[in-house]
């Protein structure tokens, strides 16, 4: 019989409106690199929060059977004192404190009331030796790079006896010779009877280190199978990780394109806290009056950064490149220019950037156009009022009353609220990042329709999303990114998922298939 | 209780201070057998705080957007010694020395805006300099004695306005000035009840409207009656006058102008105004700018009431006049607040003083039941604000339909 560490039976969470994990199950065997794999949204993440007690027993549904008995984690202090410590994708170092503070950050050795510092240098000083750092316990963290980052938190585990470390995509910060570092510690945990799970969607990453790799997709465990002599099959887990039928239906649409009203040429942005990283690679892309176009890309390609760079340089240091609207190439250096010039964005975090939730649905929706209301030196309210009127019938934004503060609205009739803001600026170009994320089906579909509508009114729309169904389903042209790079574009006749997966991976016969089109 | 929604009209969540203030002047005035509602103790409880309420306005202001401003006491303390100093050393007219005063103001003020605009350093910050660099600043200038100002300033900072025409036993020009506002308020209902109708297409019931303005008029009428019938020779006092036309200019352009939106939509949520195309640091600066310009002018009229400029005036005045922001309902994340309910904020703050002081209170157990009072202000705000319930009024008088239930999904 194998040796089983971890079961997860039946596991299901369910989000207000969104049914973030629908029955997974999955057993880890004692000693293995469990790799999970899927799209954003899929639910690896939910899951690993459910296993180490984020989401409290008894806010899912199932079981965790660990190390034979059923586990009911309330805390991540329960689950860290059963050995399961989960390391995230943004670690959760303090930069001002030392290597051996963060070691025992909330785990302090106390002596008669006072924290034993000599002891505790003692010990990070063997767990550093662990992990392979040959550091000084009392450096500050600020001062070391990424990875080393990263081998600290894996010695802070260890300082926590841990018998199952989860690795929330380890490497999607690091450089190759990190990676290859943090590898090599792993299979030495590996060796000390150290079972580790690992998220990530890195092809050639899971084929190196894992033994086991599960896919899950739209909440359901897809299938599970070992990987034999460092081989997977690349198209099998792409065909896992994409393969749902379009259960989602999208509203028919026919699109007229008609000329090229908005180009963006060779356009290069640098990463305004690392200097010399490119967040955005020499990115060219148009889109024609009329017509709907889709950007997708996995987790940190870059989507959003080109996106609000575009829009008067709100992200990044901007480096080159130039955009043309109608034609003519136009200089963008704040947001307000670039609403002037007719470009509107709605970002992807509606409560941190696309609305004051504390304010009227009102004031919301004319508030990136003041100038429409204004008479003299003075707001008409009246036309203010009529403004908000309008788009609440034209929208169908579900409110008591155009009075009403937009925090008691539901999340798809806020994201409506946006979009009635940016429509009142009579944007030429319109741009949506993640137009649907955290909304329940029916209002997906009604703001669905009214994308087309305004493809419709001979608007350019560019849509940035996780969802490739979406992308399908509502899209003329998608373009695809990886890490900064635009690695081709398909028209939504030859485009289907496993297509767009490949480019969005960057599997190297896929970039070269494309290079052509990009450059048509 | 429907009827009675009908008259306060839908924004009455703001009368609970009302409320509050009119309740604790009634008591005070039982309490002390009627010597707070008198002419002259009215006169004196405007003049006497019309400096801080103009300092709350602004303040109001700096709040909203998220900051805070200590420097207020000393930049008015600076400014008003400024006056002084150029009015006696250069022998200028007083309103050249006041506009010399103002312009330091706004020369603090920008200065200290130019720091949390450009470089983002914190307001608190910033203005924790000022408030030391400024009361060096005055005690310095003035070598630590009383400078003595024009004496025309007494107008301005203590004055009243003139009698004229027949002796009706009451000052005409307060009475003037309590029918314009009457009439202003009726026109200004009559003119809303009009625009409301275009708006919907539907007819507006007239008798909710003529009750606001009766009652309004009589409130008016007695707060008119009260201060034109003091001793002869005085009238609504000056200080207040500037304060009642500085508050309609701030109300305004708080309210009603793209500036005023944009206070609010920066201390909302600043990621998201500088999403919509405001000019985030514009915002701040001018703010800033205008806080200490408020300042200035405070100090002024402070400096006109007793005709000198000492090196201490102005110390501990920030703190009153953020009190009354607070008082007001402003909320210290910003983005909440309005000028009119800090001067109801304000005036609290005054009564108390003028009450607990006419009781015969010492000033050490006033400041310890001020203390408390803002603190119960505050914690009650936060309590309806954090459970999402309504004020007390609006438990009362619930909405005419249920709220759609907010749903919201975050899946990981």
């Amino acid at each position: 019989m194998e040796d089983i560490i971890l079961q997860m039976q039946d596991i299901t969470k369910v989000f207000p409106g969104v049914r973030a994990l629908d029955g997974v199950t999955i057993s880890v065997r004692r000693g293995d690199i469990h790799a999970i794999c899927g799209e954003n949204g899929a639910g690896k993440s939910t899951l690993m929060k459910v296993l180490s007690g984020i989401h409290p027993y008894g806010s899912y549904e199932g079981k965790i059977i660990y190390m034979g008995s059923e586990m009911t984690f309330k805390n991540i202090k329960e689950s860290e004192s059963a050995g399961i410590v989960i390391i995230h994708q943004e670690l959760t170092m303090i930069p001002e404190l030392s290597i051996t503070e963060n070691i025992f950050m909330g785990n302090e050795i106390v002596r008669r009331g006072l924290i034993d510092r000599e002891k505790q240098r003692r010990l990070a000083q063997e767990l550093l030796e662990r992990v392979g750092l040959n550091l000084d316990p009392n450096t500050q963290v600020k001062h070391l790079g990424v990875g080393q980052q990263q081998l600290v938190e894996i010695a802070k585990a260890l300082s926590k006896n841990v018998k199952l470390l989860i690795l929330d995509e380890p490497t999607s910060a690091l450089n190759e010779a990190d990676t290859a570092n943090l590898f090599k510690l792993m299979r030495d945990l590996k060796g000390k009877d150290i079972t580790c799970i690992m998220i990530s969607h890195k092809l050639n990453e899971i084929a190196e280190i894992s033994d086991v790799v599960t896919v899950l997709r739209d909440g359901r465990t897809v299938e599970t199978f070992s990987v034999e002599k460092g081989q997977v099959d690349e198209k099998r887990i792409i065909r896992s990780m994409v393969g749902r039928s379009m259960e989602n239906r999208y509203p028919p649409h026919e699109s007229k394109p008609g000329e090229v009203i908005f180009e963006v040429d060779n356009w290069c942005v640098e990463d305004p806290n690392i200097p010399g990283r490119m967040v955005c690679k020499r990115s060219n892309f148009y889109v024609r009056a009329g017509e709907i176009v889709g950007f997708a890309g996995l987790m940190g390609a870059g989507r959003t950064e080109l996106m609000r760079s575009i829009f008067g340089q709100n992200y990044g240091s901007f480096i080159c490149g130039s955009i043309k609207i109608r034609g003519k190439q136009v200089k963008i250096n704040s947001v307000s220019e670039a609403i002037k010039h007719g470009i509107a964005y709605i970002p992807e975090d509606r409560k941190n950037f696309g609305l004051n939730l504390i304010d009227s649905v009102r004031k919301t929706c004319v508030s990136a156009n003041l100038k429409a209301i204004t008479r003299g030196w003075l707001l008409d309210l009246d036309k203010e009022r009529q403004a908000a009127e309008k788009q609440r019938e034209e929208l169908g934004i579900k409110t008591y009353s155009v009075d009403a503060c937009v925090n008691t609205l539901s999340g798809g009739n806020q994201q409506k609220v946006v979009v009635a803001k940016w429509m009142f600026t009579e944007p030429d170009v319109l741009i949506l990042d993640e137009p649907t994320r955290g909304i329940d089906v029916g209002a997906k579909y009604e703001i669905h329709r009214l994308i087309n509508g305004l493809a419709d009114q001979g608007k350019a729309v560019i849509i940035v999303s996780s969802e490739l169904p979406e992308l399908l389903g509502m899209c003329d042209r998608i373009y695809t990114l990886f890490e900064g790079s635009i690695t081709g574009a398909l028209d939504r006749s030859e485009a289907d998922q496993e297509k767009l997966m490949q480019m969005m991976i960057n599997t190297q016969d896929a970039y070269s298939n494309t290079c052509a089109d990009i450059n048509a | 209780m429907k009827h009675l929604k009908q008259i306060l009209g839908t924004e009455f969540r703001q009368f609970t201070m009302v409320i509050a203030l009119v309740a604790l002047i009634i008591i005070f005035n039982i309490a002390t057998g009627g010597k707070v509602v008198t002419p002259s103790n009215f006169q004196n409880l405007l003049s006497g705080n019309a400096y801080v309420l103009v300092l709350a306005v602004g303040m109001l202001m700096v709040i909203v957007i998220g900051q805070i401003d200590l420097s207020v006491g000393s930049v008015a303390g600076f400014a008003g010694m400024v006056m002084a100093l150029s009015a006696r050393e250069f022998n200028l007219p007083w309103w050249v020395a006041a506009l010399i005063g103002l312009a330091v103001g706004a020369i603090a003020g920008a200065w200290q805006g130019f720091w949390l605009a450009r470089f983002n350093i914190p307001g608190f910050i910033t203005t924790l300099g000022g408030m030391m660099i400024f009361r060096g600043g005055v005690i310095w200038i003035s070598k630590s004695i009383s400078v003595p100002a024009p004496e025309e300033l007494k107008i301005i900072g203590a004055g009243y306005l003139p009698d004229w025409g027949p002796n009706t036993g009451l000052n005409n020009s307060t009475v003037l000035l309590g029918l314009l506002a009457i009439a202003a308020f009726t026109w200004s209902q009559l003119h809303k009840r009009r625009r409301i109708e275009k708006l919907s297409g539907k007819k507006e019931p007239l008798w909710p409207v003529l009750v606001r303005i009766v009652l309004v008029g009589l409130v008016i009428g007695y707060i008119t009656w009260l201060y034109s019938s003091g001793r002869p020779g005085t009238s609504f006092p000056v200080p207040g006058l500037i304060l009642v036309v500085l508050v309609i200019i701030y109300h305004i352009i708080t309210q009603r102008t793209r500036f005023g939106r944009h206070i609010y939509a920066v201390g909302g949520n600043k990621s998201a105004a500088t999403l919509s195309g405001v000019n985030v640091r514009r915002t701040y600066f001018l703010t800033m700018l205008n806080m200490s310009f408020l300042a200035a002018l405070a100090g002024i009229i402070f400096v006109g009431r007793s005709v000198a400029a000492g090196p201490s005036d102005g110390t501990g005045w920030e703190l009153d006049a953020i009190a009354s922001v607070f008082i007001g309902g402003a909320a210290v994340s910003g983005g909440i607040g309005t000028v009119i309910a800090t001067m109801v904020g304000g005036m609290v703050m005054a009564v108390l003083n003028n009450g607990l002081q006419l009781l015969g209170v010492g000033a050490d157990r006033t400041q310890v039941i001020k203390g408390f009072v803002l603190l119960a202000a505050v914690v009650f705000d936060v309590y309806n604000k954090q459970r999402g319930r309504g004020s007390i009024t609006g438990r009362l008088f619930p909405a005419k339909q249920e709220q759609p239930k907010p749903t919201e999904g975050t899946p990981a």
